[in-house]
């Protein structure tokens, strides 16, 4: 296909956002326009190169004139909508969701080998959230560490399936899915057996780097010293569908 | 096929049984559950030996009061139940009695008389063959009616006109949002796709109803006849029923139907004798109230995860594998037949200006006569407790009703002369819903009828996203801790905006509800929580 022919069929529509007049294709959701624009709209489910999850919601936003409140990452543009990213609304439910979160597992970030480089920490930081005001749920989560490359600990994972979508989307293995449903939700490797034992895991370590939070991580490191490495993903997203 | 065919189809049918009366035993599964089928059968004994050749015994679907069974109901042949003999709370030792009774005098110890308010105000449209002929039989449905409009429809009408019946009808979605059918049908209608699908939507999670499940049970080709005419107005040729597996009466009646219908020509490759191909196919839900979503339970029909996705885009314009799929529910589906028999118009005059036809409840909860009515929209909510639930027993007083199920709301006495509409119960702050109604007496307590519900939420997340999940977890901690007398005012602040963040930011139905009971408890009852709070 010639570079420079134009896609039939997609046209450019203009929108408000933040009082900022942008354009944008009309296949491109609100998600991409900010991200493209640096209009930070926070996000823990969302990965670039991975399908559409759409359940954290911290990407909410306030589609202005309608009092509506829609996801970014799964609501395409639509000629003459009127964003607002950042009302003091959005800013207090984002802090709630946080919370809920930190209150659903244990988040303990002193003691976290992730600490500096989660990105659940780095939101809460961003958000304002200085203490919880839920009562902690209190489950106790077991710890997998018999892979022998990396671990997987429950207590700090947000469900946000990126490692499954991962896995299943990129590497090919689908060896990470949900179990169990509402506050039950589990990641599991397989059919819910150890993920040292796992016949799909091909050992290739994505899940680990796409993971916002210290429930994947390698072996053998300590608190802080966890950094992760997404780069890849978009590139390898990108070459997949160029195939 | 021609209607001509049908009607002596029909006759046929008629011509073969000679019977002149007949003794109906409700099977639905509220009445086998209090013990029909040993009646059934040992009225059916007692016929033989007694029987004087022209009576026949034979089970039906639900008459409606379900608390009185097992009901019999003594009849002449095709009578309706409100001019038959009704026998309530009967044994098999009543058999030979009721026998009896058939060139005698009543057995007045067993009478539960249809002149009552119960059987009286009733108007039945979805029910008209509940309680009155063997839902396993389609000779029987065919007798009353059964497959005529789905002949008149591919046979005389076409799609636009089919759905232009429809329209005129104002049928509005009867699985909970009230969304206008004709509308939907003709959105599927207008996409363009060689391969399109008609859903039935049985899953009926919702605590305390059973709506759908008696349909099914009572009358099952209506809801096929129902679903082949959506078919062909809108150009499918394929339908599925996801009905939950904990409804197996209504499977297997469902599974004798589709046979049956099948070998009539009703169902497969040349619908009657015409070109029209359309073929049903049950798919059984293990039982997860969030397979009624629409999106979670198509994805549960591929055999994935039922999970919600994000809409739009809707069912409508990628639904089933990426095609267009029209998805309504069981009493939706129930409705279709009559309206094209008799006309958009006729049905349109029954109800009210926003809300037309009826609506099938199931009553609930403390009142004399539960189970299962149908009534005119717009009827209002004090003649259906006062009047034909018999009111609340024990000299108790009234004090709310529940409708809408996980996702409705209470109303309190004042607003008890309200009229039964979509747009009404809105202003209350409750729904309509699917059509159960529970009905509370003064001795319960609102902020546990609140918890209860978010319970139920809680433990039917999916868990998908994270307000819902975690949301209502908090939400049922701190009902709970109120409840116990432990709560503080932080704690009612904390409950008041967890209401408004899961119900904003929730991803599906299900979590942008579930704040609904608590919210209009605290509307009407916020002083039962206050004085729950330390002090
Ligand atoms: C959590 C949840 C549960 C639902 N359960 C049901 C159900 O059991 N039966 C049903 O017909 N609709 C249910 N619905 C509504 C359906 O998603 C859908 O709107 C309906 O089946 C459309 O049919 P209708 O237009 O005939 O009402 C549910 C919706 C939600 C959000
Ligand atoms: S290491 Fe690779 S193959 Fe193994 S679970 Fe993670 S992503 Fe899948
Ligand atoms: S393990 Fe990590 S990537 Fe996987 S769901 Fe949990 S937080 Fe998300
Ligand atoms: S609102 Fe609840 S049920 Fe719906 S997607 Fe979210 S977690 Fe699942
Ligand atoms: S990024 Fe949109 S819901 Fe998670
Ligand atoms: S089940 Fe028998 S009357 Fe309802």
């Amino acid at each position: 296909m010639p570079l420079t022919a134009a896609q039939p069929n997609v046209r450019v529509v203009t929108l408000k956002i933040d009082n900022r007049d942008l354009s944008a294709r009309e296949d491109e959701t609100l998600l991409e326009v900010c991200r493209e624009h640096q209009i930070p709209v926070p996000s823990l489910c969302y990965l670039e190169g991975l399908s559409l999850w759409a359940g954290c919601r911290l990407c909410m936003v306030e589609l202005v004139g309608q009092n509506r409140l829609v996801a970014a990452c799964s609501t395409r543009v639509a000629e003459g909508m009127v964003i607002q990213t950042d009302s003091p609304r959005l800013q207090r439910y984002r802090r709630t969701l946080v919370e809920l979160l930190f209150a659903e597992r244990n988040h303990v970030c002193s003691v976290c080998v992730s600490n500096g480089h989660c990105e659940l920490q780095t939101l809460a930081q961003r958000l304002g959230v200085d203490h919880v005001r839920f009562s902690y749920r209190q489950v106790h989560y077991h710890l997998d560490s018999s892979h022998e490359l990396f671990r997987l600990d429950h207590n700090r994972c947000i469900l946000c399936t990126r490692c499954v979508r991962v896995c299943d989307e990129i590497e090919g293995a689908h060896a990470w899915d949900v179990m169990g449903r509402g506050g039950q939700c589990q990641i599991i490797s397989d059919l819910a057996t150890p993920w040292g034992e796992s016949e799909t895991c091909t050992s290739c370590g994505k899940c680990v780097q796409v993971c916002p939070t210290g429930a994947l991580v390698k072996q053998g490191t300590s608190a802080g010293e966890m950094v992760k490495d997404q780069h890849f993903l978009p590139i390898l997203a990108r070459r997949r569908h160029a195939r | 096929m021609h209607l001509d065919d049908l009607a002596e189809l029909a006759a046929r049918h008629r011509a073969e049984e000679t019977h002149e009366q007949e003794i109906r035993v409700c099977v639905a599964a509220s009445c086998q559950s209090s013990g029909s089928l040993p009646v059934l059968e040992a009225l059916k004994e007692a016929c033989a030996t007694q029987g004087n050749g022209r009576c026949k015994v034979k089970g039906v679907g639900c008459m409606g009061l379900c608390s009185a069974g097992p009901l019999v109901a003594v009849a002449e042949r095709d009578a309706e139940l409100n001019s038959s003999l009704l026998y309530r709370n009967v044994t098999p030792v009543d058999a030979p009695e009721i026998l009896a009774s058939l060139q005698g005098p009543p057995v007045e110890r067993l009478r539960c008389p249809t002149d009552q308010p119960f059987f009286q105000q009733q108007v039945r449209i979805v029910l008209e063959r509940s309680g009155l002929i063997d839902p396993e039989s389609l000779p029987e449905a065919i007798v009353h009616g059964g497959y005529s409009a789905l002949i008149q429809t591919i046979t005389e009408m076409t799609p636009a006109e089919v759905i232009r019946e429809v329209t005129a009808s104002g049928l509005r979605g009867r699985g909970g949002a009230g969304y206008p059918t004709g509308l939907k049908w003709s959105t599927v209608a207008k996409m363009p796709s060689a391969q399109k699908y008609v859903i039935c939507n049985a899953d009926e999670g919702d605590p305390g109803a059973f709506m759908d499940r008696a349909v099914l049970e009572s009358d099952p080709h209506r809801v096929l006849e129902g679903m082949a005419i959506a078919a062909y107005a809108i150009g499918a040729s394929k339908g599925y029923i996801y009905v939950r597996a904990e409804y197996p009466l209504a499977v297997a009646r469902l599974e004798t139907a589709i046979r049956a219908a099948r070998r009539a020509g009703f169902l497969g490759a040349r619908v009657a004798d015409t070109p029209f191909a359309f073929d049903i196919d049950l798919r059984l839900g293990a039982g997860a109230f969030v397979c009624g979503e629409e999106t979670a339970l198509m994805a549960s029909i591929e055999g994935l995860r039922g999970q919600p996705r994000p809409r739009p885009p809707y069912p409508a314009e990628s639904g089933l594998w990426g095609c267009p799929t029209l998805i309504n529910n069981v009493e939706t589906f129930a409705n279709i037949a009559p309206i094209i028999r008799k006309g958009g118009a006729w049905f349109a005059q029954i109800g009210t200006e926003g809300s037309k036809g009826t609506k099938v409840f199931a009553l609930a909860g403390r009142i004399k006569n539960t189970g299962l009515i149908e009534v005119p929209m717009g009827i209002t909510l004090r003649a259906i407790i006062e009047e034909i639930s018999g009111g609340i027993p024990d000299g108790k007083r009234f004090k709310a009703v529940q409708t809408g199920g996980p996702s409705g709301g209470c109303i309190p006495e004042q607003y008890l002369d309200t009229p039964v509409d979509y747009d009404s119960l809105k202003t209350l702050g409750t729904i309509m819903g699917s059509g159960g109604m529970i009905v509370i007496d003064e001795t319960a307590s609102m902020v546990d009828v609140a918890r209860f519900f978010m319970e139920f939420c809680m433990s039917e997340s999916c868990g998908k996203c994270i307000p819902c999940r975690t949301g209502t977890w908090q939400m049922h901690a701190l009902l709970e801790k109120i409840a116990r007398g432990a709560g503080t005012d932080e704690d009612l602040a904390l409950l008041e905006e967890l209401c408004e963040v899961v119900r904003a930011m929730s991803l599906c139905g299900l979590g942008q509800t579930a704040p609904n009971p608590v919210l209009s408890t605290l509307r009407y009852f916020r002083h039962e929580y206050e004085a729950k709070l330390r002090a």
